[in-house]
């Protein structure tokens, strides 16, 4: 019977095994789980209201301001909550550079500026039809509530103008939208609500960022440890805390180093920083390894170790764009090509007529560097050297100014049009029925004087392409600890904090000097003593002693 | 005067040795892992093995200490140049030539002159560089916020690295001096029954048959 218990437990072994390898399908994602369990937003998780009742619901909406009007009723403050966050104003100045950020002026290294082509880029605005600066910030019905809270995955946003006829083509036949059921289906915001935007930056599935992707909708817990729906199924502002309608946790002004950690129960949750629920001694203290870990705090970023790769989860991300290229046509129309099969199978252009060519990488190792929260960006007033490579947006820390730490970051490196006569960023007019808008005439010069004339910017009538870079810092797709970096990705030559500088890290730092020198006296120890064996043993009464 | 074999390494004093023995092959290896000439061992293993064998070779030597100047053996370590040069020159020349080590233990002097200075400069200079040194590294975490802390542990690895290669080299040293003489055998067995040929006085001799009879042979 012994043998007999024995094999069936190794059998049984197996079955567990294999079930686990079934589940166990990354970095495809599983296919949509249904129902959609309820994802974890935080404290109002559950709510208090059933949206199903409310009469003011229950009758047909003809358009979404009607919806918000509605809403608004009886969230009577929620329009002037909303209305001072930066989904809606889309500007932020920081405090600390005094630059003035934010969609509304930027120039990204992706598909350039918003400012100008508002009409495709303000689809992502939380609000509805900003096409031209006629748009009244002031109107709290043209706030867009069901873009962020609908949970029927039936509501989409098409462009607020109509563009060139060669683009408009692509949002046509769409299926209508009811209104009144996305209004009595409404929610906390879901991971897809988000996504619909935040996954889709720079002009497609985590062209932008790298670590916000699709596969973020319904990731395995391997993919995210926070958003897995086989784990703690975390919707985004679970972390991302609101208040009033107020997001902690934006990239223009990062907490690179969280000294305040987790605060008591039922304070501190005004952050989106690891510690602000972890705390400052992240790793329960049960070995020594823990313990050292603990103190690696003070100068390594929480996601250094614990996203080991981003664009993980089979969804590329964009690594290099030249946009030197766009314009090309075939028989007079833009035209794409195939190029790259991502790893859930699907295929991503490689080149696009209206954008340029394009490079896309997954399951990529980050770069490095020492980063104290604050970005410094190239905005369109900035005047550069065009010879060189110029950072898009730049970022500063040292290991000795107390508030950075070392971070993940992917880059990004763009050929961009820019004014070469006076070194500058450009805004192109890319979105337009008139014939300067770049999509539809592929015309780089007029699309550059419109966008600039347009905002009464110098222009000096010279473009050109420069090349770009911007860093991303990575923070999402936390793999599961059991995945997490191990010592020796860092402590070793050539690991992965090769070019970090300012910190002396065993394994990859030691005195060549010393290590020479010593090396060298014990090799003369060893020969000293092999000679003294030597002679010892061959000199005439020697041998004996 | 009378050659007799005579206990002059007490229990305490084998264990101290051989354990300290263990303690520093594990922290060589373990050491030398964490600066990177060898990958034996996973880093994580290697700094957990590194430090627990540290401490622990800290506590050995606290209770080493505490025995040497409770029973007054800290005077075998008293250096002395009497006999240094006849040891020298045995070890330069006589060796070859087949002479025999020309220094006898005594019962209160049982190093070589020598070894006393080579085992004091050990205790006195090399342990305390890489103790303390290990210690203010250990402790990087309390002071990692000091101005140009960095900098100042570039130079704390680079003194216990150093006194790592010097302790090495001790050892290759040490070991070798085992194979010269009448035996390794010879050499070794001291150490671990305790038992060597000590010169006695007729005093000593009398002294340690009358009262300490276990420990004469």
């Amino acid at each position: 019977m012994r043998p007999l218990g024995k094999i069936l437990l190794l059998l049984m072994g197996l079955c567990i095994h294999s079930a686990l390898m079934a589940t166990d399908n990354w970095p495809t994602p599983p296919a949509t789980v249904q129902p959609a369990p309820v994802q974890i937003s935080g404290p109002l998780t559950g709510g208090t209201a059933d949206h199903t009742k409310f009469e003011v619901l229950k009758k047909p909406f003809a358009s979404g301001p009607e919806v918000t009007k509605a809403c608004l009723s009886c969230h009577t403050e929620t329009g002037k909550h909303f209305m001072k966050n930066i989904h809606w104003t889309w500007e932020w100045r920081n405090p600390d550079t005094g630059q003035m950020l934010g969609k509304k002026h930027l120039i990204n290294n992706f598909c350039t500026n918003a400012r100008g082509n508002e009409g495709m880029c303000a689809q992502c605005h939380a609000g509805y039809g900003w096409k031209d600066e006629n748009f009244d910030f002031k109107d709290e019905t043209n706030i867009d509530c069901l873009v962020c809270h609908d949970t029927t995955g039936t509501y989409y946003k098409t462009p607020n103008s109509a563009g060139s006829p060669a683009c408009s083509v692509m949002f046509e036949g769409k299926p209508a939208i009811d209104l009144s059921l996305v209004a009595q289906s409404v929610d906390l915001p879901q991971r897809a609500n988000c996504g619909a935007c935040h996954f889709n930056g720079g002009g497609g599935d985590n062209v932008k960022h790298g670590d916000l992707s699709s596969a973020l909708k319904n990731p395995p817990r391997q993919l995210d440890v926070h958003m897995g729906i086989d784990g703690l199924n975390f919707a985004c502002t679970a972390c991302h805390v609101t208040k009033q309608h107020v997001w902690a946790g934006s990239r223009y002004r990062m907490d690179a180093k969280d000294h305040k950690g987790a605060g008591k129960p039922g304070q501190r949750r005004d952050v989106a920083t690891c510690e602000s629920c972890h705390g400052l001694k992240p790793h329960p203290v049960d070995s020594l390894a823990a313990f050292k870990r603990n103190d690696h705090i003070s100068s390594v970023a929480c996601q250094t170790c614990h996203i080991p790769e981003f664009a993980r989860g089979g969804v590329a991300t964009m690594t290099d764009w030249d946009w030197r290229t766009a314009g090309r046509t075939r028989n007079g129309e833009g035209y794409h090509e195939h190029g790259y099969t991502q790893g859930n199978g699907e295929h991503r252009y490689t080149y696009k007529s209206i954008k340029g060519t394009f490079v896309y990488a997954e399951n990529l190792v980050p770069l490095y560097r020492w980063f104290n929260g604050q970005m410094n960006y190239t905005t369109i007033d900035t005047k550069f050297d065009v010879t060189k490579p110029v950072a898009v947006n730049d970022f500063n820390g040292s290991r000795d100014d107390g508030h950075s730490r070392i971070w993940p970051f992917k880059q990004m490196r763009t050929w961009l049009p820019a004014d070469i006569g006076n070194g500058t960023l450009v805004y192109a007019h890319l979105w337009g029925e008139d014939s300067d808008s770049y999509w539809g005439n592929y015309d780089m010069g007029k699309a550059i004087a419109h966008g600039m004339k347009e905002f009464g910017l110098p222009y000096s009538g010279q473009y050109g392409f420069v090349e770009t870079l911007s860093y991303w810092p990575i923070t999402h797709m936390v793999a599961p600890k059991e995945d997490s970096l191990s010592c020796e990705s860092c402590h070793a030559k050539d690991g992965r904090l090769q070019g970090v500088e300012g910190l002396y890290l065993p394994g990859r730092d030691s005195n060549q000097w010393v290590d020479l020198i010593g090396v060298l006296a014990v090799l003369g120890t060893l020969i000293g003593i092999i000679s003294h064996a030597l002679i010892r043993l061959f000199s005439s009464r020697g041998a004996q002693h | 005067m009378a050659i007799r074999r005579v206990k002059i390494f007490t229990l305490f004093e084998r264990f101290w040795h051989w354990s300290q023995m263990l303690l520093i092959v594990l922290l060589m290896i373990t050491g030398f892992g964490i600066h990177g000439f060898h990958h034996l061992l996973d880093f994580e293993i290697a700094v957990t093995l590194h430090t627990l064998a540290a401490f622990a070779l800290l506590l050995l030597w606290a209770f080493s200490i505490f025995w040497l100047f409770t029973t007054r053996h800290w005077r075998h370590f008293i250096p002395t140049v009497k006999g240094m040069w006849g040891v020298l020159r045995f070890y330069i020349l006589g060796i070859f030539k087949g002479e025999h080590h020309p220094y006898r233990k005594a019962f209160w002097r049982k190093h070589n002159p020598l070894q006393a200075l080579t085992y004091l400069m050990l205790k006195i200079v090399l342990f305390p560089l890489i103790w303390g040194s290990g210690l203010i590294y250990l402790f990087y975490f309390v002071w990692r916020d000091l101005p140009h802390a960095t900098l100042w542990l570039d130079g704390v690895a680079l003194v216990h690295t150093g006194a790592a290669f010097t302790i090495l080299m001790f050892v290759m040293i040490h070991v070798y001096m085992l194979t010269t003489g009448h035996s390794f055998k010879s050499h070794v067995m001291p150490m671990i029954n305790g038992f060597d040929e000590v010169d006695l006085t007729p005093e000593e001799e009398a002294y340690l048959q009358n009262d300490e009879p276990e420990n004469i042979r």
